[in-house]
């Protein structure tokens, strides 16, 4: 209540009663308990796997613990170990895993691009034309629904197994959320505000610059949020199924298993995971440099 | 039955202090009747005029139609029947609502109105700074409205359209979410800015005390059908004070309106 005073805002009345400015909650403190919490459960979940590769894997289920290798040595083996060759080189299993992950990452900003462009394109023409949005909205739905693993195969039969095909796959399963959300943003801007605009008589394209966009950055970026971890599924199943061309991670995995090479598997798995984690947050981290000073979502994740 | 032509107010008998201009009444209603596409009749043949720095309040219970009233001035909707005559370009707004634009800070708030006008640059920063410092928010102008009182806001939004020095300011029902104490403090305020920049106002409110503390004339409206069923000319010089809220003569003026409101007269 005290620093408000500097306001001057009761010159004119004069009496000490001054209205206080809503405290400022973009700043919340960071407690031990926002990383013990979490660090707890990942020693859990890593005991839990050593437990199994011990012991569980061979009496709960009556398989081999080795099926479920512990972390050091899916570490060490992806991404250490040297083997040497007789031709006296050494390989590293490290290089493929790092290859096919740029090569996924590849895939996925590619198909998030698309899917981006593609997505927000289609809303912006589909908010001032409802009848638009009538007649493809049933399409929009059935895109959500189409099972990913079933079309991607035959999406292969029909172009190629190669990164193009991948793609479509991806922007298949990532492009919803990005239409949806664009669409909800840009529609529900508060009418009081679109009153503003009547009354000094702007134009459709102020209207949209000014007030529809900025109003919809938040619904806009949630859907860039769930798109993007969509977008990783989407590059990982395009590749399981479509597998001319560069490796990516989904195809590494799917061979390691194959082999029997479950240290790499587990290592490829893990990259994949990284990777997903990875593009959300950097969409969490735009979204918060695009709304966060304004917008209350932004602030507390 | 109670005429609903109201007196012209260039011939106010009891003008004590404010002194109308010669000529045209700022905002003119004349027999404006308000249907909606669902049947209901929100104004029924309503007729008065605002003179240019004229104070003018609206008071009636909820649902009369007092927000029609004033969105049919403001051009947002159209009347069904009659005619307004005001000069849309001159006009400032309030809302119930601050509708402020949460992305933008308190200056490019304030400055709205002008950007959407096509203002010169620099004049819109001049203003957006005077007008700024009118309502007392400077030290805020790089604020989002989130981090914002309730009452802050409705500066905010008074400034937006004090930037464009319009001849008349409508205001529907603005203070009417906010505590008393804020409440009685802006209305305090609004009175000051009212005659430092003498505008015409057309005020919508529920409030009794509040209509009369600030106004020049009360219009009473009677319910759904709205019309004007009294005018009150309010005699208390400028400028008023605090204190004027617990004058004998304060408390038998809002007796008569409150007595109007229910139907007795």
């Amino acid at each position: 209540m005290i620093e408000v005073t500097v306001a001057g805002l009761v010159d004119t009345v004069g009496d000490n009663l001054v209205e206080a400015p809503l405290v400022d909650e973009s700043k919340r403190r960071i407690t031990p308990l926002d990383f013990i919490g979490p660090l707890v459960v990942l020693a859990l979940f890593v005991g839990g796997w050593y437990f199994m590769n011990h012991w569980g894997l061979r009496h709960l289920f009556d398989r081999p613990g080795y099926l479920v290798p512990p972390w050091h040595e899916i570490l060490y083996d992806s991404f250490v170990r040297e083997i040497p060759q007789p031709t006296g080189e050494s390989i590293t299993p490290r290089t493929a895993l790092l290859n096919a992950l740029f090569e996924t990452t590849k895939l996925t900003f590619v198909g998030l691009s698309i899917s981006i462009a593609l997505g927000m394109g289609l809303a912006f023409v589909m908010t001032p034309a409802r009848w638009l949005e009538r007649s493809l909205w049933p399409y929009i739905v059935a895109l959500q629904a189409v099972p990913i693993l079933v079309i991607s195969p035959v999406l292969g039969a029909v172009f190629d197994y190669k990164f193009r095909t991948r793609v479509i796959v991806c922007v298949i399963i990532s492009i919803v959320p990005i239409i949806s959300n664009t669409l909800f943003g840009l529609r529900s801007v508060d009418q009081g505000q679109h009153d503003l605009f009547t009354l000094k008589g702007a134009s459709g394209w102020t209207r949209l610059w000014k007030l529809q966009i900025p109003a919809a950055l938040p619904a806009i970026f949630t859907g860039f949020r769930i798109s993007s971890g969509l977008a990783v599924i989407g590059a990982v199943v395009g590749e399981l199924f479509n597998r001319q061309g560069e490796k990516g991670i989904g195809i590494l995995m799917d061979e390691y298993r194959q082999r029997n090479q479950f240290t790499y598997t587990y290592g490829a798995l893990l990259l994949s995971s990284l990777l997903g984690i990875a593009v959300f947050f950097l969409f969490g981290w735009l979204q918060r440099l695009a709304t966060g000073k304004w917008h209350e979502s932004a602030q507390t994740r | 039955m109670t005429d609903t032509r109201m007196t012209d107010p260039g011939r106010n008998p009891t003008g004590q202090r404010w002194t109308p201009v010669a000529g045209d009444p700022a905002l003119e209603f004349t027999d404006v009747s308000k249907t909606f596409k669902d049947g209901t009749r929100a104004l029924d043949r309503t007729s008065f005029t605002v003179a240019p720095g004229e104070f003018v309040t609206v008071v009636g219970p909820s649902g009369c139609g007092k927000s029609t009233l004033l969105r049919i001035a403001s051009g947002l909707e159209r009347p069904t029947t009659g005619s307004v005559t005001v000069d849309r370009t001159s006009l400032g707004y309030v809302f119930q609502d601050a509708t402020l634009l949460q992305w933008r800070t308190v200056r490019d708030n304030v400055g709205l109105f002008a950007e959407l006008d096509k203002m010169p640059r620099a004049d819109r920063q001049r203003r957006v700074a005077e007008c700024v410092e009118l309502v007392g928010l400077n030290g805020f102008e790089d604020k989002y409205p989130k981090q914002l009182s309730g009452g802050m806001r409705m500066r905010a939004s008074l400034a937006r359209s004090l930037v464009m020095d319009p001849d008349v300011f409508l205001f529907d029902e603005p203070f009417g979410a906010l505590d008393e104490i804020t409440r009685e403090r802006l209305n305090d305020e609004l009175l000051g800015l009212f005659q430092r920049q003498e505008f015409g106002a057309l005020f919508i409110t529920h409030s009794i005390y509040e209509a009369v503390f600030l106004s020049t004339r009360v219009l009473v409206m009677s319910a759904r059908p709205g019309r004007i069923v009294a005018s009150f000319d309010v005699p208390f010089e400028y400028p008023r004070s605090h204190e004027l809220r617990f004058d004998p003569a304060f408390a038998a003026l809002t007796g008569d309106v409150s007595r109007a409101l229910r139907g007795e007269s």
